[in-house]
């Protein structure tokens, strides 16, 4: 027993004496559809900054696609060492099938998103139909352009959005608010399944007045078509970009230390500025002041103010729900 | 003035042209409705493709193409056609061989099974997978007990790749084998030849460009294909995205349209390669 032991801390010796020379770390990041740019920028300062303070050299392979999918494959075996969605739920889903923590959203500050955006407009160049705020979205004479909100969860930040401001400006009342999406909706020529869709039905194909995004999309789509301007609107709805540790896969790998201290990374001031350059808020209270005169300052509303994302769901989603009362299509 | 009654030959040949002066009409404006459709639904977009990837000129396309994940996804996808073509001409070889040849308990079904992944949208078969192989599913508790990797991994996206084009060479092969009948080869086996020997120089020469129009068709098919494998790929840039999958990761963004089409081009171009080779193959065909 004695001689077993000693052979371990002698093989427990050799292995550590190696490890400096071999060390390489690999995590897999499973990622949203439209990201992939944001982290190749992000990668390879992070395996910098690991190799700076740990010696070990580190991969960080990436997977993109539609968020839910992305969930559902990771579900069924997709060995994702952490997840960066842009949408909540489909966290909540992973935690459901057991392998993220029930309390995934404070393992991470600020409820466990890193960055953030909010639903923002972009017009046609000199702002012809002076859209500025929610309310300009349901006059007469503005056509709006968004993606389908049974089918893309930018439109339903959009749609939810839209619902917030309602109930804001008309002292939480639900019945003004029902009716202010619902003529929202009914003035929206085209319903594209997707964003990327929507953006160019607008840019490309010429058609509606004020298109709805993330703000951190608008300016890929300004600098990518001329003739359009951004414009942000006084009130919005927060949009999380949320991260997790996909524990079960991680603690499989042997990768919890470094794929923490990835996630970890992304809200330091380092990462918080490669995130800034790519149109994204940030958390970082002194990158934030940096980078101040990028972001118009708006009044963010939560989706807390809706009830909650179980609400949400429930009461505006779900079969029958608002959003069925609503949107006749 | 005497008149000839006109024979029979001269009537027909009389009501031909009357007719052939209303066919010519039909048939121009079939042609020209032909020609139209074909110009906006295929070649406009073909042409479109190519003007959008070399956008930014030939620099621009290079710079593209030559980026680690697009060469690793056009790389993935010629592994994985490359698998996939000779085990599906092993198999084709032996379905239409077995369908032709023996009468046996089943043959009328094992004919429809060999079609059914023409029916089937091939995204069902990735589901079909991701319900067998998958962490959830049937297979899974076993696989990853023993640690056996099948799904977001290669071994996954050539199953699909597989499922989707196993009719191909079965299909052009089996009603050649069942025209030609079975008589050269049943002298052959008379005059004392081995089975292996039958094949190589009886069944074989008889079927080969069959079997080269089956296996390129099978290869188009096996590099465009998108639906089922998206769902078993993981798509993990570098590692298991294929070039379809790669197309459109790269067209969801903006700013790298240029990148997103020259991919396109790229699988274009392949296709546009399978497809002389399947017309020169095909007109061998028709001559055997």
């Amino acid at each position: 027993m004695s001689l077993i032991s000693s052979l371990r801390t002698a093989a427990a010796v050799v292995v550590l004496a190696a490890a400096p020379a071999l060390a390489q770390d690999k995590i897999l990041n499973v990622s949203y559809d439209i990201g992939r740019e944001l982290f190749e920028a992000l990668n390879p300062v992070f395996a910098k900054t690991w190799k700076e303070t740990t010696g070990r050299d580190v991969t960080v392979d990436q997977s993109h696609g539609g968020s839910s999918a992305q969930a559902r494959a990771i579900l069924e075996g997709l060995n994702a060492d952490v997840v960066t969605f842009n949408q909540e739920t489909d966290i909540d889903v992973l935690v459901d099938g057991g392998l993220v923590d029930a309390d995934w959203r404070n393992a991470f500050p600020n409820g466990a998103s890193p960055y953030y955006s909010l639903p923002a407009f972009v017009v046609r160049e000199g702002n012809p139909k002076g859209i500025k705020d929610w309310s300009d979205l349901v006059r007469d004479d503005v056509q709006p352009v968004f993606a389908n909100p049974r089918t893309s969860g930018n439109a339903r930040y959009t749609y939810l959005a839209a619902y917030a401001f309602a109930l804001e400006a008309n002292g939480g009342d639900e019945a003004k608010a029902n009716d202010f999406v619902k003529k929202l909706l009914s003035n929206v020529p085209v319903f594209d399944t997707g964003a990327r869709a929507s953006s160019q039905t607008f840019a490309e194909r010429n058609i509606g007045d004020v298109l709805i995004t993330f703000e951190a999309e608008t300016a890929g789509i300004v600098a990518q078509y001329p003739g359009l301007e951004r414009v942000t609107p006084g009130t919005s709805l927060f949009a999380a970009f949320p991260v997790a540790l996909v524990r079960e896969n991680a603690e499989k790998n042997g990768t919890v230390e470094v794929a923490t201290a990835y996630l970890n990374w992304l809200y330091t001031p380092e990462a918080q500025r490669v995130l800034a350059a790519q149109n994204f808020r940030v958390t970082d209270k002194d990158v934030a002041a940096e980078v101040a005169a990028q972001f118009p300052e708006v009044k963010l509303l939560t989706v807390d103010v809706l009830g909650g994302w179980a609400e949400i769901k429930a009461k505006h989603f779900d079969e029958g729900g608002i959003l069925d009362q609503v949107f006749e299509n | 003035m005497t008149v000839t009654p006109m024979n029979a030959h001269d009537q027909i040949a009389a009501g031909r042209r009357a007719a052939n002066a209303g066919e010519r009409w039909t048939a121009r404006v079939l042609i020209a409705l032909a020609l139209v459709s074909t110009a906006f639904l295929i070649a406009a977009p073909l042409v479109y493709i190519f003007w959008r990837a070399f956008a930014a000129g030939i620099g621009g396309y290079w710079a593209a193409i030559t980026t680690p994940d697009t060469l690793h996804a056009i790389w993935l996808t010629v592994i994985v056609t490359v698998i996939v073509v000779p085990v599906n001409v092993a198999f084709g070889i032996a379905v239409a061989w077995a369908i032709a040849r023996f009468r046996f308990p089943g043959r009328g079904l094992l004919m429809t099974i060999v079609e059914i992944p023409f029916s089937i949208s091939p995204i069902i078969a990735g589901i079909c997978y991701l319900l067998l192989y998958g962490r959830q599913g049937f297979l899974g508790p076993f696989l990853r007990e023993h640690d056996i990797t099948v799904l977001f991994a290669l071994p996954g996206i050539v199953l699909v790749t597989l499922f989707v084009t196993a009719p191909f060479v079965a299909r052009e092969v089996l009603p050649l084998m069942l025209a030609k009948g079975s008589e050269q080869e049943e002298a052959a086996v008379t005059l004392g030849a081995k089975g292996w020997q039958v094949f190589r120089y009886v069944t074989l020469p008889g079927i080969r460009w069959a079997l080269l129009y089956g296996a390129v068709l099978c290869a188009a098919r096996a590099v465009g294909e998108f639906g089922g494998v998206s769902v078993v790929s993981g798509r993990v840039a570098g590692q298991t995205n294929t070039l379809p999958l790669q197309i459109e990761l790269l067209y969801n963004e903006m700013n790298t349209s240029v990148a997103a089409f020259a991919a396109a081009s790229t699988l274009t171009m392949i296709a546009i390669i399978a497809l002389i080779a399947k017309t020169f193959l095909a007109s061998h065909n028709r001559r055997d």
